[in-house]
């Protein structure tokens, strides 16, 4: 393989984590807007309890995906912060108010009314983070970001048609909506295990049941809508040996997470939910390559001189050497069965 | 507002916000590993309780630095996508360090601040040590890329595409020593002295107070050495940019016509128009002597490079004097309270060295602030110096007064909701008599 194939590689490998990661910090976030019934209270303090000590540092796996794609594929960041300046924004913002208000209503010394107001900017940022993401990697999806479509070529064309309307489509809105299933998803499943309380984790339980068939049904509408939305991708997959085993063994991970979840067997729904949403990252990866940014930009096409590719290769595997024992005792510290 | 000047707008308040919370990052880990590690030594509880409530503190500061750095890293993208597009290759390696860095700090402040009765103090202590051994790390690798605009190497221009791209020669830059070294001071200076500000201003008030008595001795531990150290940095960084940009270096002085023996100049209003300072003070010579070690040698001023490559001179020189002025009086009081500490003399019976460090409290901030001022505005028309203007690097999109505006707003509103959760935290500060005295 050659370096740029591997460090895009490692780029969605990055981008997995974010998802796996941070993506179940945003998706807390959806159940502190959702906490219901009598025990509200407590199903917040479970999320933020969670969260805590992890979501500064999953948060980083977002900056790691960054650098990674300016240093080594500097054209396709420059085209895709181009193109899609404006859903980038509003996710920066999301991704502001979102840290800020965890931290702030937990710093809240008390002050209920304080605290309960960032409470609701945190849940409501966390919902529009996750929708910005899947439009974003949609829109790259999409073929539409081109030379001629704006950007460098098409100064002359107006703000919603240079814009706007390459990411602003059903497509677009289908995939925002299956990222943040999956984000709430997975934190239902991760919290389930992190409940200490038998009531708690049934509702997290049946969160998770119920987010996993959005998930699903978002998933279908993605791919009905692919067709028009991103063709040649669906060309693409149509045409290859793969897709279909791809997709097959995909929904039979989806169902063994169901199925895991109705017979309580925690541990197993959530390498299954893990699994199952690590598959659907990966597939719009492979369905994409060789392109970064389709249809003009590939991975060696917009590859960085070999000198660079070959110094960020060295740098990430003695980053690795550093960052995954650090990781493991977080978590272990952290997430270990019996430390709550 | 043009596209382009709203892009700048955007950016300045992006890194003005953010490099305030950056440089406390930086700095307030060690002033709490201090204390945790004077607690362990002595038993002391007082320290105890002050890790723990500087670690209070740190988390939102150090939790508002993490999402205003992540906005950075897109904006360089948002705003500046041509300059993303030729420096990526060269000069991304430090960035991915600072990934790494950046990492290794978020996980060991999880642990940190919510380890301690989960793990063993030294391992708590060590998580601190990482923390901050890391932010500073961070902070060196940031300003590595930026010391390659001021000084760009490792890389040849041909037909304006980069060739023979060498990114360990654009890390080694002949800014990055100077710059790294000035600004890692400039953290631990500005964040010590606030701190120690705010803890002498409440000594004062109330004398009798251990937790702040020793909250000062720790702040100053931290921020009095780097603040006396940091004139010799300055030195050191301002006789780089006389090398590599005189024309930052001519604004920043004030220095219109190119002169031997040319005179130090302080203070005054340069009229760009009449190309002389007005209503400042000049000490002759003292700018060459400075400068070349030679109160007789050649300084070049703004006549030697051509009007239109000329950055906003008195916005330049102004923030040089108030950096240098703030600087200078940090140092002294610094000095001033080593010398009283050295001589094992009490603080909290010195009223007016209290208020000297009392005053001290935002000046560091500011003086940071104006060295930013000074070294970006300085190194304008250029985002690279002499390879890239920055009007050529600005996105294409319009309306870009539109994101300036609302991340303003946004930046505006988040820094008095900081000031409100401090003040919380501050006001609620225990009273612990001093029994040793």
């Amino acid at each position: 393989m050659s370096a740029a194939g591997a460090i895009a590689g490692i780029l969605v490998l990055a981008l997995n984590a974010y998802v796996l990661l941070g993506g179940a910090d945003f998706g807390g976030g959806v159940w502190d807007l959702l906490a219901r019934g009598p025990r509200a209270a407590r199903q917040r303090d479970l999320v933020a309890h969670a969260i805590g000590p992890v979501w500064e540092a999953n948060h980083v796996w977002l900056i790691l995906a960054i650098v990674i794609l300016f240093t080594c594929f500097p054209a396709a960041f420059a085209r895709i912060s181009i193109t899609l300046h404006v859903p980038l924004a509003l996710m920066l913002v999301g991704i502001v108010v979102r840290g800020s208000a965890f931290t702030f209503r937990s710093s809240g010394a008390g002050d209920a009314r304080f605290e309960r107001r960032w409470g609701r900017a945190f849940a409501g940022a966390s919902l529009l983070t996750p929708l910005l993401l899947g439009i974003t990697l949609a829109a790259i999806a999409s073929g539409r970001l081109t030379v001629a479509g704006n950007g460098e070529g098409g100064r002359g064309k107006g703000f919603a048609e240079g814009y706007v309307l390459p990411w602003l489509t059903p497509f677009g809105l289908a995939v925002g909506l299956l990222t943040l299933a999956c984000f709430a998803y997975l934190a239902a499943v991760y919290l389930v295990l992190e409940a200490d309380d038998p009531d708690l984790r049934e509702d997290f339980r049946h969160g998770a049941m119920r987010s996993g068939m959005v998930v699903l049904a978002a998933a279908v509408l993605a791919l009905g809508l692919a067709g028009t939305g991103a063709p040649r991708l669906v060309d693409g997959l149509v045409r290859s040996s793969w897709a279909i085993p791809y997709v097959a063994i995909t929904a039979a991970t989806a169902a063994a997470a169901m199925v895991a979840l109705w017979r309580r067997r925690y541990g197993l729904a959530r390498i299954a939910a893990v699994v199952e949403v690590s598959l659907l990252v990966w597939g719009w990866a492979l369905a994409q390559y060789p392109y970064l940014v389709p249809p003009e930009l590939t991975v060696a096409g917009v590859a960085a001189p070999a000198i660079t590719l070959r110094l960020v290769l060295i740098g990430l595997g003695g980053g690795a050497v550093v960052l995954v024992p650090s990781l493991y005792y977080l978590f272990r510290v952290f997430k270990m069965p019996g430390t709550g | 507002m043009s596209d382009l000047l709203a892009a700048r707008a955007q950016m300045g308040v992006s890194l003005a916000f953010h490099i305030v919370f950056a440089v406390i990052g930086i700095a307030m880990p060690l002033l709490m590993v201090v204390a945790e590690v004077r607690w362990l030594k002595s038993g002391d509880t007082v320290y105890l309780e002050l890790a723990r409530r500087w670690a209070k503190g740190t988390a939102v500061l150090f939790a508002v630095g993490a999402v205003s750095g992540t906005v950075l890293s897109f904006e360089l993208g948002l705003l500046w996508p041509g300059f993303m597009e030729l420096a990526g290759p060269i000069i991304g390696i430090p960035f991915s360090l600072e990934g790494f860095a950046f990492f290794i700090e978020a996980i060991f402040l999880g642990v940190y601040l919510y380890g301690w009765t989960r793990i063993p103090a030294r391992a708590h202590v060590a998580a601190g040590v990482l923390v901050a051994v890391s932010g500073a790390l961070s902070g060196i690798f940031v300003v590595i890329v930026n010391a390659w605009m001021n000084a760009p190497t490792g890389f040849t221009l041909v037909d304006s595409r980069i060739a023979a791209v060498d990114p360990l020669a654009a890390m080694a830059n002949g800014a990055a020593f100077s710059q790294t070294l000035h600004m890692t001071l400039a953290a631990y200076a500005a964040t010590g002295l606030a701190v120690a500000g705010i803890h002498a201003w409440s000594l004062r008030r109330d004398p009798m107070n251990a937790f702040h008595l020793k909250a000062l001795k720790v702040a100053l531990l931290v921020g009095a050495p780097a603040a006396i150290l940091q004139p010799l940095s300055g030195d050191l960084a301002a006789r780089q940019v006389a090398r590599t940009q005189p024309a930052k270096f001519a604004a920043m002085e004030a220095l219109f016509e190119t002169t031997r023996g040319a005179p130090l100049t302080l203070g005054g209003w340069p009229d760009v128009d009449a190309r002389e300072t007005r209503f400042a003070v000049e000490i002759p010579r003292a700018l060459s002597l400075l400068t070349l070690r030679d109160a007789g040698g050649e300084i070049v001023g703004l006549d030697q490079v051509p009007p239109e490559n000329w950055p906003d001179v008195p916005a330049v020189h102004l923030s040089f004097q108030v950096m240098v002025a703030l600087g200078g009086y940090l140092a002294l009081v610094s000095a001033w309270a080593l010398a009283v500490l050295a001589r094992r003399r009490e603080l909290a019976g010195r009223p007016r060295l209290l208020v000297a460090l009392a005053v001290a409290t935002p000046m560091g901030f500011i003086a940071t602030e104006a060295g930013w001022i000074v070294t970006e505005l300085g190194r304008q028309p250029w985002v690279i110096q002499g390879v890239l203007r920055t009007a050529d690097a600005v996105t294409p999109m319009p309306g870009l007064v539109v994101p300036f505006a609302g991340f303003t707003l946004l930046y505006v509103f988040l820094g008095v909701v900081v000031l409100v959760i401090l003040r919380r935290l501050v006001r609620h500060t225990p009273v612990i008599l001093d029994e040793g005295r």
